[in-house]
């Protein structure tokens, strides 16, 4: 939608101060972003270090990942509060497979995406079958995700043996961690269905007015199961890169909260909680707003318990700058 | 005088929404404020009711000067606005909604609900309203819940009170008992102003009449020796033509049948049929089930019975998709809540229902999309800024227009308007019913459901007739008239 070509003076002078209104208006979080850089390359002389950059990006890589999926499902007008848990269900079922099966890496890796978009299916089934709000039937597959990936291992962690499987989640693509890598390309892939698709703009109607959109002929059914797919999808795709970094799932700590950082950068970015409204752009950064806060903090000695304190004012401040109308 | 505004202005962003308006309302007057939709009514009424505060003028109430700084203010200063859009909490009862936020308590914390009931019937005794003060709100229909937004505000002593096109949402057994109502409080030295797009109303209960046009001041005058004529060119600002086209006459085949339709209690037993080219009216009372047959007929919701045949076809329709991809475009009565995407802009809500016009694998075609809906801006004369602004800031007539824009673009054959013409100025207004009568003279076929009756005597080349879910009758156009068509839909 960013192309002004629509307007139907694009030709008048004032395009270009219309232009900026949009980008405050739509993308004020690159603002905050900016500064938010320039503030701690002001505090840390070595924030800007090429190795600090890289650290930042690939430590938000995974939440970064979960947090497009869960773009999809809060534009919608839903919330996904399982994406951890299916994260460690999904690392689970890789490592399961890795190890107690012996089964050859890239099946074990399809097999864990298979399983992140199968419990995102039953949660869109439980929430368009069930009529069940999004809120409650994502909280109870938080729970059943968990509780199964704990029960498979006694709540301890699986460790694989084959090392070549930790070069997904260790190594470099021609000086750029692979990890973020990916969460590029699906920051990419999100943006094109998001903005460049009859299926990205369905989830906006959908998510703005579900009756309006009903009677425009829009699948309501369709639209939520595969966003709910996508959402477990992106959370497999999280545990593929979690499990290759250690080699390893824990199926207690692995994942734990990711949730809850997840929807704290979509509404950070600007999306709106109540659905219909939102850019990916803006997830990008609030995801990279919540890694440069806590990277700085780390660089200034502040106590890892007390940063909470500042993410959550962070949250409160930007709903705060964001309201509208 | 009880109020007079003088040389309000008032601007936004640069945008002269009222500029030098005065205003004065006596005691015990019923006002009519009217104009098209932009006229500046709203912002006036919303200096008033202290939600704006105006740029310059000057305000006074009883000869003192006041300054209505916030809604709160204007409540105390005894002026009550009653909102198109009610503003009540549905699982609360009639009596509790009347105090909410002054609630009387009894020992300083608990509800005192006996109190409040008395109250309530005490007050509702004395206008003669006939509601139970314990009912829940979901339980009442709409006409009912206005009544209790009116005794809200009678409940605060209110002596002026602003009633922002009351009968938009009533059937017209319910907007006669409101006049009766509003003849009532007149005796009682209530002051009342009076928006409505509904001219043939005022004449009834007005007394004096202020018609604005782009924010200014064109006349105000007594009612008296005003046509209806005259008062739509006032707020026109020019001579306007015959309201309703020339109906068309050459039928084609059959396009829809439908046959002992039935979804109790909504409706049962409907029969009814439409042919190219043809317009058909649906006529009843809120309740009547009309609504609720096209939503079924659309396949919003399921049938339990009978048969729908499409171009000789019997067909199945399992969703409004089924629908749509047969040719049938449904243009709601509530484009706030069904119709339209406000948040999205003119271009996505017109693309909407057939995005395989516009794109490819998947992929919006951002030209193409350009292409389709400038040529359906054009076609329908609608008035938009710019195709990426989004809907809500547009006025009635261009969203409705939208709305038809929309059911254009998936090639509909069938054009079922609910209220099509619902809070939307006069101006607008013919331009709709042209289209209605154009596009049944290029073969297609409209259903028109209307609770104003002139409206459907005026286009529609035969009309249904349902009271309570049953269709009563079907009238031809050379022997409808208003009484009739009554008579049926109130079950005589």
């Amino acid at each position: 939608m960013s192309q002004v070509a629509t307007d139907f003076e694009s030709k008048n002078p004032s395009a270009g101060m219309r232009w900026g209104k949009y980008l405050w208006d739509q993308y004020s979080v690159i603002f905050a972003f900016l500064v938010l850089v320039a503030l701690a390359a002001i505090l840390n002389e070595h924030f800007l270090d090429i190795g600090n950059i890289t650290n930042v990006l690939r430590q938000v890589s995974i939440v970064g990942i979960l947090s497009l999926g869960m773009t999809f499902v809060i534009i919608l007008g839903g919330i996904d509060l399982s994406v951890g848990s299916v994260l460690a269900f999904s690392g689970t079922v890789i490592m399961a497979a890795q190890v107690t099966y012996e089964l050859p890496i890239w099946i074990s890796i399809v097999l864990g995406l298979v399983a992140g978009a199968l419990l995102g299916v039953i949660n869109g089934l439980v929430i368009t079958y069930g009529k069940i709000t999004a809120f409650i039937a994502t909280l109870a597959m938080m729970t059943i995700a968990r509780s199964l990936a704990l029960y498979y291992a006694d709540a301890g962690a699986i460790s694989g043996f084959d090392s070549s499987y930790s070069k997904i989640g260790n190594e470099y693509l021609a000086g750029v961690p692979i990890p973020v890598i990916i969460f590029g390309l699906i920051f990419l892939l999100s943006y094109i269905v998001l903005e460049k698709t009859v299926f990205g703009r369905h989830i906006y109607a959908v998510g703005g007015n579900t009756q309006a959109a009903r009677l425009s002929a829009i699948s309501v059914f369709r639209v939520t199961i595969i966003s709910y797919l996508i959402c477990g999808l992106t959370a497999a795709i999280g545990a593929v890169i979690e499990t290759s970094r250690l080699n390893s799932i824990s199926t207690s700590s692995s994942g734990h909260m990711y949730e809850l950082d997840a929807i704290a950068a979509v509404i950070i970015g600007g999306t709106s909680l109540s659905g219909g409204r939102g850019r990916i752009v803006g997830t990008l950064f609030g995801v990279l707003i919540l890694g440069v806060l806590s990277n700085i903090m780390n660089l200034l000695n502040i106590s890892p318990y007390l940063q909470g304190v500042v993410k959550g004012l962070i949250i409160i401040a930007a709903v705060l700058l964001q309201k509208r109308d | 005088m009880i109020l007079e505004m003088k040389g309000i202005t008032k601007t936004f962003y640069g945008v002269k929404a009222l500029q030098d308006v005065s205003f004065e309302l006596r005691k015990g007057e019923v006002h009519a404020l009217v104009g098209e939709n932009g006229a500046g009514k709203s912002t006036l009424m919303k200096v008033l009711a202290g939600i704006h505060v105006p740029d310059k003028g000057a305000i006074e109430l009883k000869g003192k000067a006041v300054h209505i700084g916030s809604p709160h203010l204007s409540q105390k200063l005894g002026i009550s606005i009653i909102h198109q859009e009610l503003n009540l909490v549905p699982h609360m009862s009639v009596a509790e909604n009347i105090f909410l936020g002054r609630e009387q308590k009894v020992a300083g914390l608990f509800s005192n609900f006996k109190g409040m009931i008395g109250q309530t019937k005490q007050l509702l005794d004395q206008f003669g309203l006939k509601l139970n003060p314990s009912e829940p709100i979901y339980n009442l229909s709409i006409g009912e819940r206005q009544i209790v937004e009116i005794a809200k505000a009678l409940s605060m002593k209110s002596e002026i009170m602003i009633m922002d096109e009351p009968t938009a949402v009533l059937e017209e057994s319910e907007a006669n008992q409101l006049f009766t109502l509003i003849r009532r409080f007149k005796e009682q030295g209530v002051s009342i102003i009076y928006i409505s797009h509904r001219l043939h109303e005022l004449k009834g209960i007005c007394d004096r009449i202020t018609v604005l046009r782009d924010g200014q001041n064109v006349t105000t005058r007594s009612l008296e020796g005003l046509a209806e004529r005259d008062i739509a060119n006032l707020m026109v600002g020019r001579e306007l033509k015959e309201m309703y086209p020339a109906r068309p006459e050459r039928f084609g085949d059959e396009l829809l049948k439908v046959e002992g339709l039935t979804l109790a209690p909504h409706f049962e037993d409907i029969h009814f049929h439409v042919k190219r080219g043809e317009i058909i009216g649906f006529a009843g009372l809120i309740g009547a089930g009309r609504t609720e047959l096209m939503r079924t007929l659309f396949g919003d919701w399921k049938a339990q019975s009978g048969t729908v045949v499409w171009k000789g076809e019997p067909i199945r329709i399992r969703n409004p998709l089924d629908a749509v991809k047969l040719g049938f475009g449904f243009a709601t009565e509530d484009r706030k809540g069904s119709g339209l995407l406000m948040e999205m802009n003119v271009a996505q809500n017109m693309t909407l229902s057939n995005p395989a016009k516009v794109s490819r694998w998947n992929l919006i075609r951002r030209k193409s999309e350009i292409k389709v809906v400038r040529d359906k801006i054009q076609e329908l004369n609608i008035k938009a800024k710019a195709l990426n602004g989004p809907v809500k800031n547009l006025s009635g007539g261009n969203q409705q227009k939208v709305v038809i824009a929309k059911w254009l673009v998936s090639d509909s054959e069938l054009f079922i308007m609910d209220e099509p013409t619902r809070g939307i100025d006069v101006g607008a207004r013919s331009e709709i019913y042209n289209l209605i009568v154009r596009f049944a003279t290029e073969g297609k076929a409209v259903i028109v459901i209307s609770s104003e009756l002139p409206e459907l005597l005026g286009l529609c080349n035969r009309i249904y007739v349902m009271h309570r879910g049953r269709l009563k009758g079907e009238i031809h156009e050379s022997d409808a008239n208003e009484q009739n068509i009554m008579a049926m839909a109130t079950g005589l």
